[in-house]
């Protein structure tokens, strides 16, 4: 046993902000292993310019943002491909957004409806300002060359 | 099921950053004021315990309910966290409400805070989205006031919703914690002002959108035994209800109108249910309160309302949704100054259409003014609804301008999500 055992040590220090109350610069982060399971063919349709929505193969209820089970019936559902083009449902430019995204402010984001589909799709429209877009606008879907794997893979246009 | 009193209840002031108390000094503060209110009631009474909180992110600490209960001295009895997004409190509420129903406990408490100034408010903003799809919503500009923008968009397209009926709520309730001291931002607005400031996302400005908050709420919840024998000025919670929605505000279906008893199919015809524009978690949670606590037009049959506005637009939809007014005339609603109280002056004009009953909506100055912090937002609104009914809102806020004169029956609305989870709650004088 050694009585004189003593901590080596270092140089780094703690960020204060305030000393009454202490209050320190606490830093966190954390790569996750996200999978997208059975979202996952979506994903892999934007990265051959296919827009896939699903379809139950039971009340045919048909889903414009996939699901693997129908929230109708609970059936399974199939892959449809959607089509290229739609119409603003509803739309706002974001001035401010969260940390991750606050770059890329201001951005205009639409909800999309398509003919014969039951629900709406959330994406980006660019190449409209916003006193240009209305509710109905026709919309026409683009995909990234360089796809990222990331519902932001495919965006849309004035059509 | 057996009868349900709400006993004593306390709050801290809410501010954007309170850095000199931690959760669990937060909640001890509210729970010693709800004690002191009621000094027939000892810790010994209580039977456990039901903590509301949202997020783990915000705290940088799990379990941090189990913490809040031993800083309470309250182990090793019974004690849960609920969780909804931004009904975490009205969850928190009705699950105190449930353990004392069914008989599990004679006293329960329900405590709920959070601290939201522990990140810059753009990262906040990003741990809010997270409650959105991380799939499908979140990567493509996660920004609950971006979502809750296009659901006005759409209210605006189908009805005919103004940006100045908006406005309009926005100086209603920032007026009304003027006499508020436990709000976070109350003020005097106009219309220009509210138009004027900050565009956040299109059209919800600055003063559209509550603010990011600490603080906390306690409420304790009694059977009628505990109640009697506690004495003290109990109010009856005569019913409760909860809804959800998808998640997703593009799953919303397209359909028809979950009715209230009074109303009928025919008017709503052609009107495409709740699409993005309404909550149909809010009506669903709304019918089944109103069931429970035998109310067929709640317009006519409420003395207040207390709900969750998060957005002045979101008020409007969920006046709707509550059935105060018909779907698509909250906008003319807020005209009418239905929703005003009648003792302040708030420098605007109302349209003085007859058809509603005036109804105080948000009193004590709603989440615009009083803020969110949001597991003990629910719980906020059940303070402020008890005092009310108890008729101790002098004493408590030190000022009794926002004293309803007798008020019966009150209604509180917790809303989490885009509408995914809805509490409504029936609060009435005894
Ligand atoms: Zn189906």
């Amino acid at each position: 046993m050694d009585k004189d055992a003593k901590l080596a040590e270092n140089e780094e220090g703690t960020v204060l902000f305030n000393t009454d109350p202490i209050i320190i610069k606490y830093h966190y982060e954390i790569d996750y292993l996200h999978s997208y399971a059975q979202d996952s063919p979506f994903f892999t349709g934007l990265t051959r310019r296919k827009l896939l929505g699903s379809r139950c193969t039971s009340c045919d209820r048909r889903f414009a943002t996939p699901r693997g089970h129908c929230m109708e019936c609970g059936a399974p559902t199939e892959w449809f491909e959607l089509p290229h083009e739609g119409r603003v449902h509803t739309f706002t430019t974001c001035h401010f957004g969260g940390q991750a995204f606050l770059k890329e402010t201001p951005f205009t984001l639409i909800m999309v409806e398509f003919e014969g589909v039951d629900t709406l799709f959330l994406s980006r429209l660019i190449g409209a300002r916003p006193e240009e877009i209305s509710v109905g606008m026709p919309v026409q879907a683009r995909f990234l060359r360089n796809c990222k794997f990331k519902p932001t893979d495919v965006y849309f246009v004035p059509k | 099921m057996r009868p349900v009193y709400m006993i004593s209840g306390g709050i801290t002031k809410f501010a954007k950053a309170l850095p000199q108390t931690d959760f669990r000094r937060m909640v001890k503060d509210a729970f010693d004021y709800a004690l002191a209110d009621l000094p027939s009631l000892s810790r010994e009474e209580i039977d456990g315990s039901v903590c509301s909180y949202f997020s783990d992110h915000f705290t940088r600490q799990l379990m941090a309910g189990a913490m809040v209960q031993d800083y309470l001295g309250l182990n090793p009895k019974p004690s849960r966290r609920v969780e909804g997004g931004g009904a975490t409190g009205g969850l928190c509420f009705q699950s105190a409400w449930e353990a004392v129903a069914s008989g599990r406990m004679e006293v329960c408490l329900a405590m709920g805070f959070e601290t939201m100034g522990r990140v810059n408010t753009w990262k906040g903003n990003e741990f809010i989205a997270l409650a959105s799809d991380t799939n499908f919503d979140y990567p493509v500009g996660g920004f609950y006031t971006g979502y809750y923008a296009m659901m006005v968009v759409r209210h605006m397209h189908e009805f005919g919703t103004t940006v100045e009926q908006m406005a309009k709520v926005s100086i209603k309730n920032h007026l009304n914690a003027l006499y508020n001291p436990y709000a976070q931002r109350p003020g005097r607005l106009t219309i220009e002002q509210v138009r004027a400031s900050q565009m956040v996302s299109e059209p919800l400005t600055l003063l559209d959108i509550c603010q990011m908050s600490e603080g906390a709420a306690v409420a304790i919840l009694a059977s009628e035994e505990a109640a009697q024998r506690l004495g003290g000025n109990p109010v009856r919670v005569t019913g409760v209800g909860c809804g959800t929605d998808a998640m997703r505000m593009a799953d919303r279906p397209q359909g028809k109108v979950i009715l209230l008893p009074h109303e009928s199919a025919e008017e709503y015809a052609g009107l495409r249910y709740p699409g993005v524009h309404s909550f149909r978690g809010g009506r669903m949670a709304a019918k089944l309160a109103y069931g429970m606590a035998g109310i067929r037009d709640p317009g006519e049959e409420l003395d207040f309302v207390e709900l969750h506005d998060a957005y002045t637009s979101s008020e409007i939809q969920t006046c709707e949704d509550l059935g105060l007014c018909r779907y698509g005339e909250g906008g003319r609603y807020v005209d009418s100054g239905a929703p005003f109280l009648p003792n302040l002056d708030y420098g605007l004009s109302f349209s003085g259409e007859k058809k509603w009953r005036p109804l105080p909506v948000n009193p004590s100055g709603g989440l615009l003014a009083c803020g969110h912090p949001v597991g003990a937002t629910g719980l906020m609104q059940a303070v402020f609804a008890f005092w009310q009914l108890q008729g101790t809102i002098g004493k408590h806020l030190n000022d009794a301008t926002l004293q309803l004169p007798e008020p019966r029956r009150g209604l509180i609305h917790s809303h989490a999500g885009t509408g995914t989870y809805i509490t409504v709650s029936i609060l009435e004088r005894v």
